[in-house]
């Protein structure tokens, strides 16, 4: 079937050049090295700024996402009126529609200039946290619509037994709707992460190109599919040690992104609740 | 007695006030989205709304000039990269999820390509646009053409495709299927006149999602090359092509403030496309919830 052959065709693409690459520099330089340059001499092909770069701009992004969209599932489950949630869901989804490229617009003409300078005046043109922040608004409604699933699907008899017992709807919710919903949280947030792992075109526009291990979200800095859009976009001739590099980095995406999703999947598969 | 006595939380109060204030804080968050898609809007309007004209509809993109740039290759690009891609991932799409729904055994291949699926959903694009590039553009020597980025993005969209399809099958009650098979239909006439039409809304939707998506996608199109500086529309499915997004992206990356208006140009006529399908995507799903006979 297709979809099989799409997985091998990824893996054997992405196996046969990352192997030509590593022919030429060795595994433990490229996983464990500190510096990224293979465009300057001299040339180093360490990975974990790249790594690093993709780790802190995701987890920035889980950060902004993470209460906004708890908060929006919670209500939307619990608290808004029919009218509310048949109104509000589908322009949150309105979110999950809008082109990548847009939000990186976004994050270069106006987070950083009009939100993030005012507050930070060292911040740099491109930088960490710009990019966060969209990522973090464009996976909101990722993780408030699974959420949301995960939330209605406790049973009615479970909040009624507890509203019985005089609790307030903020205890029904904390108390009761969200332990039992806890397993279709932490999948929706790894998918989330995974999403954010492999975002492209915003990080892009809004993180910079300057590979560096760094802490500080005010910073430049590139990520893995970053590097692979610089990459691609310059005439790199095929069969180049630059060339190379792109597969080498898809690689390491794509193993990043392939273990979130099945840690996700079994989470899901194990900790579902039964209540039939 | 009068009153009656609270045994066992005394702060009844105070937690009736927890609750009042959870409320609000709850609401919050969920406008915090709606807020952020408002002055994400309002930003975009403002910034290209005086730039969107017939000019820039018509007219090919220039490097120079940015009073007379436009995105006209980049419009007829992406009309040809959907239409193509459409023709490609539908069919297949349909008929992988038919024959997984209806027609597969259920052994361990079959399990194995579910979960497979579902992990494909979630590779990123941009891994995509590397197997686009080693196999359509190198291997099989397509160049960087309007087919290679088409059948790139066929790939991209058809886990979208195959499993909002199988869900809206498995939608499908099983009385249907066995009030057909009991009045001596075929399965393939059963499936054909009875599974499919009541599906039909709920895979129409899916596939308006998958295109939208399709339609804003950049990440793959850059990987095969498509940002290379293209002037003129293609006229065959193995002419080189530009895209809106991919286009925008140009006009961002440059320092100029016009062309980054130019960029804000494109993305409305880019959104201007984009929401209302995913209006038209909800208003199916909505009208279907409303007309469905089981």
């Amino acid at each position: 079937m297709l979809s099989i052959a799409t997985t091998f065709g990824i893996l054997w693409v992405l196996a046969a050049d990352s192997f030509a690459f590593f022919r030429q520099v060795s595994p433990i330089e490229f996983f464990f090295g500190t510096r990224w340059a293979p465009n300057l001499e001299p040339r180093s092909f360490g990975v974990l700024p790249l790594v690093s770069g993709t780790l802190l701009i995701a987890g920035g992004a889980l950060m902004v996402a993470l209460p906004v969209s708890l908060g929006s599932a919670l209500f939307l489950s619990e608290y808004a009126p029919p009218w509310v949630r048949n109104s509000l869901k589908p322009t949150l989804e309105i979110l999950a529609g809008i082109p990548t490229v847009v939000y990186g617009y976004f994050a270069l003409m106006f987070i950083t200039p009009h939100v993030l300078r005012p507050l930070f005046p060292n911040t740099e043109v491109f930088n960490g946290a710009s990019a966060a922040i969209v990522v973090g608004i464009m996976i909101i409604p990722t993780i408030a619509s699974l959420c949301d699933d995960a939330f209605r699907a406790v049973p009615r008899h479970l909040r009624e037994a507890a509203f019985a017992l005089s609790a307030t709807r903020f205890e029904v919710t904390t108390r009761i709707v969200f332990p039992a919903a806890v397993s279709g949280i932490v999948a929706s947030v790894l998918l989330a992460f995974a999403r954010a792992i492999g975002e492209t075109m915003a990080v892009a526009l809004a993180a910079g190109m300057t590979p560096k291990l760094t802490l500080n979200p005010l910073e430049s800095m590139q990520t893995l599919t970053g590097y692979i859009v610089q990459i691609s976009m310059g005439d790199t001739p095929a069969g180049s040690l630059e060339y190379l590099t792109i597969f080498a980095c898809g690689m390491t995406l794509f193993i990043m992104t392939l273990g979130v999703n099945l840690i996700a999947q079994r989470v899901m598969a194990r900790f579902r609740e039964a209540y039939e | 007695m009068s009153d009656t006595p609270v045994l066992f939380e005394p702060r009844l109060k105070r937690r009736r006030r927890i609750a009042r204030w959870s409320q609000g804080v709850f609401a919050t968050s969920a406008l915090i989205g709606v807020a952020f898609l408002a002055v994400l809007l309002f930003r975009v309007i403002v910034d290209g709304g005086s730039w969107v004209s017939w000019k820039f509809i018509t007219n090919p993109p220039s490097d120079l000039d940015p009073n007379n740039c436009g995105a006209m290759s980049a419009l007829f690009g992406t009309l040809w990269l959907i239409a193509m891609t459409a023709a490609t991932s539908v069919p297949i799409g349909i008929a992988a999820a038919v024959y997984l729904e209806e027609y597969a055994p259920n052994n361990r291949l079959t399990r194995f390509i579910h979960v497979n699926i579902s992990n494909l959903a979630g590779v990123p694009s941009i891994v995509y646009g590397i197997l686009g590039l080693a196999l359509f553009v190198r291997w099989l020597g397509f160049g960087r053409s309007v087919l290679a980025g088409a059948l790139t993005l066929s790939l991209l969209i058809l886990p979208v495709i195959i499993i909002a399809s199988r869900e809206a099958l498995r939608a499908v009650p099983k009385s249907f299927r066995l009030a057909a098979y009991a009045l001596g239909a075929s399965r393939w006439q059963t499936v054909w006149a009875h599974v499919l039409p009541p599906a039909l809304p709920g895979i129409m939707t899916g596939i308006i999602l998958a295109l939208s998506r399709a339609l804003g996608e950049a990440a793959p199109l850059i990987m095969l090359g498509a940002l290379t500086y293209v002037r003129f529309a293609p006229h065959s499915p193995m002419d080189p092509f530009t895209a809106m997004p991919v286009q925008i992206y140009n006009w961002c990356d440059r320092p100029d403030p016009e062309f980054q208006s130019l960029a804000a140009a494109g993305i409305l006529v880019l959104l201007g496309v984009l929401l209302p399908l995913n209006a038209l995507a909800v208003a199916v799903r909505v009208l279907h919830e409303r007309r469905k006979a089981w």
